[in-house]
């Protein structure tokens, strides 16, 4: 059976050329980088070629890059650290409804701790209005954190307008562009953001590794405490090959440019369209311009996501039910039902996600694959409905 | 036979059948193990394999193992995230002075918050006193942590003991096992510990990858919080190959460690027999016998440590002045200072920690390097 791979949001093969590089790391720099003797400088002197690397994709100083196991930690990093060094008077925070858990649950932490959040709406597409964020910013606002695109829909924030927003009011912002880096162009200047989220197993790049940027002068807490790594912002021996993998799998983003983009974002029309052909019922959901190329979240009414699922996976297919980091849980995505979805409708809803790797052909028999198997599905819900009206 | 190191209480390489058992999961099955489609199972099933192979190291129950990015994650989620879960009814905790730095500075954290903390002493060998730590007790003590081993010097704490303390009172009990697992037997249930931290790249597994056991009913909160992974207690996407290469590290240490530790505590014996016989007041800092097979920590009046390992490093000898991981610290060493070490001393303190690789002549090399670069750095200091 052919495996078609159609989940990238949740996870990306790593590029040969990374596991390449990480494993020359392992084998010739295998020191603990804060070690002064050889071993420790040649892990040393990989970490800071991998961090230039990065702030160029970033436009930053390297200076601005601190690594992380993630974009979990990166976000958690991002709003606990803000927290930690806020005045007392100031401890409101504004964000929105369709963040993702890492950044979502790192705030409902603070208001256990007597924090007040603003959860902003979105409109039918995911879309924050960026006169919703100034509205919601009040004397006492600390931190505004919105992600630059959405995980299980793909809608694009309008991140420029709302760091215009903040920087007027003197609120920093932090952004989660974990979906966004190496596909898009996320240049910080340009985007006007004082920290920004991002992880390396979503770019090809390996697991487990990530980074914040921290615009110069925005001092937060660490979170991790207890070593002078990473300028005293995040202890711990450093993940070197992660590291060194990383800025591998930025640097092949960049060297593929716009083209990984425009191709993906083919193969995205191309399976909205055919499935669109084959299933005239199916919803698109997210914005239909502003959005990630790669992501298409569909719902497929009076069909259940779990079992479409199980059954495209039994024949090859790999798709997930909203973020995959929540798949597991049968709850109807936080997203959806931000989008005005009734619950029903939401856990009729799938998402595809394109890579670089996929190709028109497995397109083709993707779509061939799922519009059976939704047709199955739908004839079988009419047939177990119970007869209603007599 | 060059080059010789001897760091690996900083850093060990990853051991060949770790990198093969790792190896699959950057490609083949590279699934998010969260998802429930056929890559993803793999990628579950490797990770459970894991948490197998790490509890069976330390003979704990797999569901009590969860997985970190690496020793200090698991230090400071213990530590904070114990005190999170008393929110206001326990404000004391019970630590000693020679903590790594990432349980030092996870307790100064909750001092800002308001907790009190106690440092019991430890004598000239780095050895904690029980008795001190029941002492210590009060009613609003809500967490002890004590480390197993000291990552410097390589005193083995009497963690049994003390657990047996904590528990008789209640208290959780967590210890920074860093050091020992996969260098000497730990068991958490004949330590009585509550949450013990681990981290791959001590044991020959990779770097950024680690773990935290913690037994059921310990109060603990998250302190990475996202996607609901590890139960809803540790977020983030796992590290899949690393989770892996810390569950293949588990698996060598338990068919190989306690024979390759003896063969490894024959070599540093034999390290420190040599100096102290060719070195005129040369001393070994530490427990004499307590401490972990593969360390020697040296002192040597007259000479900076800094030089000295600068010195050996010339002649493709690697070792450490302290621990790496405040290494760029001119500060003298927490630990030195704390035993009540002689300041002469610790700044002529130089640590050895040997691995599985090294050979008798390597040692035999180092020892005459040692005498040399000593002799020498003793004479230029007389006639400066
Ligand atoms: C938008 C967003 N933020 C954060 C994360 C978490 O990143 P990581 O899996 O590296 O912890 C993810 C993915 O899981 C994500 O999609
Ligand atoms: C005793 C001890 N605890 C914690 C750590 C930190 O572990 P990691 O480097 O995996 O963060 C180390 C080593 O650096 C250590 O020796």
């Amino acid at each position: 059976m052919r495996e078609i791979y159609l989940d990238h949001s949740a996870t990306t093969p790593i590029a040969p050329e990374v596991q390449t590089a990480m494993l020359e790391a392992m084998r010739e720099a295998w020191g603990n980088p804060s070690s002064m003797h050889l071993f420790g400088r040649r892990a040393r002197d990989l970490i800071d070629e991998s961090r230039v690397t990065i702030a160029r994709a970033l436009g930053c100083l390297d200076a601005e890059v601190f690594f992380t196991s993630g974009g979990t930690e990166s976000d958690n990093m991002a709003i606990f650290g803000a927290a930690r060094v806020a005045p007392a008077h100031r401890r409101h925070i504004v964000t929105t409804t369709i963040e993702h858990h890492a950044v979502l649950h790192a705030c409902q932490r603070l208001q256990e701790d007597g924090w007040e959040v603003t959860y902003l709406p979105v409109d039918p597409y995911g879309m924050v209005d960026p006169d919703d964020v100034r509205r919601a910013i009040r004397e006492d606002t600390w931190l505004v954190s919105v992600m630059h695109a959405n995980n299980e829909i793909g809608t694009l924030q309008p991140i420029r307008e709302i760091a215009q927003i903040c920087r007027e009011r003197g609120v920093w912002l932090h952004c989660d562009a974990v979906q966004t880096f190496g596909l898009l162009e996320v240049k910080v200047d340009e985007l006007g953001v004082d920290m920004l989220s991002v992880s390396a197993h979503k770019l090809y790049g390996p697991k487990g590794i990530g980074a914040l940027y921290l615009r110069g002068g925005v001092k937060i807490a660490p979170l991790l405490v207890g070593g002078a790594q990473e300028r005293e912002l995040r202890a711990g021996t450093e993940n070197v090959p992660g590291i060194v993998g990383f800025a591998r799998a930025v640097e092949l983003c960049e060297q593929l440019g716009h083209e990984q983009a425009r191709h993906i974002w083919y193969l995205r029309e191309r399976l909205r369209q055919q499935l669109q052909e084959c299933l005239p019922d199916m919803q698109v959901n997210g914005h239909p311009i502003q959005c990630l190329p790669g992501i298409l979240s569909v719902t497929f009414p009076g069909v259940s996501a779990e079992s479409l699922l199980i059954a495209l996976d039994q024949r090859g297919i790999a798709a997930s039910a909203g973020a995959a980091c929540s798949a597991g849980s049968i709850e109807p995505s936080h997203v959806l039902l931000a989008l005005g979805m009734d619950e029903s409708r939401a856990m009729s809803t799938i998402r595809l996600s394109l890579g670089r790797g996929n190709t028109p052909e497995e397109i083709d028999i993707a779509v061939e694959i799922i519009a059976e198997e939704v047709k199955r599905l739908q004839r079988r819900a009419v047939a177990s409905a119970p007869v209603q009206g007599i | 036979m060059l080059p010789v190191y001897l760091d690996h209480s900083a850093t060990t390489p990853v051991a060949p059948e770790v990198l093969e058992a790792m190896l699959p999961f950057f490609d083949r099955a590279f699934g998010n193990p969260s998802a429930i489609y056929a890559i993803g199972q793999e990628a579950r099933e490797a990770i459970e394999r894991a948490r197998e192979q790490v509890a069976h190291l330390v003979n704990a129950d797999a569901d009590d193992v969860y997985f970190t990015s690496g020793g200090t994650e698991s230090d400071n989620w213990a530590i904070k995230g114990v005190a999170r879960a008393w929110r206001d009814r326990k404000n004391h905790l019970i630590t000693t002075p020679i903590e790594h730095h990432a349980v030092l500075e996870a307790c100064s954290a909750l001092r800002e918050q308001g907790w009190e903390i106690t440092f019991v002493p430890v004598d000239s060998t780095g050895m904690v006193d029980p008795d001190e730590v029941r002492r210590a007790i009060t009613p609003r003590t809500g967490l002890i942590t004590i480390m197993h081993a000291n990552n410097e010097v390589g005193t083995i704490e009497p963690i049994a003991e003390i657990g047996a303390i904590a528990r008789e009172h209640g208290i959780p009990f967590h210890t920074d096992a860093v050091q020992t697992v996969g260098k000497i037997p730990v068991d958490v249930q004949a330590l009585g510990v509550d949450m013990l931290s681990i981290s791959a790249h001590k044991l020959y597994g990779p770097k950024g990858v680690g773990a935290l056991v913690v037994r059921r009913g310990t109060p603990l909160r998250p302190l990475l919080d996202g996607g609901g992974q590890e139960r809803g207690r540790r977020g983030g996407t796992y590290n899949v190959p690393g989770i892996v290469g810390l569950g293949a590290a588990a698996e060598r240490a338990m068919r190989c460690g306690v024979e390759e530790m003896e063969r490894v505590r024959a070599l540093r014996d034999r390290l420190v027999e040599g100096i102290l016989q060719a070195v005129p007041d040369a001393v070994l800092t530490g427990h004499p016998v307590n401490r972990l097979p593969n360390n020697a920590h040296l002192a040597f009046a007259g000479v900076e440590g800094e030089s000295l390992v600068l010195s050996l490093d010339a002649v493709g000898i690697y070792c450490s002045a302290g621990a790496a991981c405040s290494s760029g610290d001119t500060e003298p060493s927490h630990v030195l200072v704390a035993m009540g070490i002689d300041p002469h001393l610790i700044e002529g303190s130089v640590r050895f920690t040997l691995g599985k690789d090294n050979t008798p002549e390597q040692i035999e090399y180092t020892i005459q390097q040692v005498v040399r670069a000593v002799n020498k750095l003793r004479s230029l200091r007389v006639s400066g």
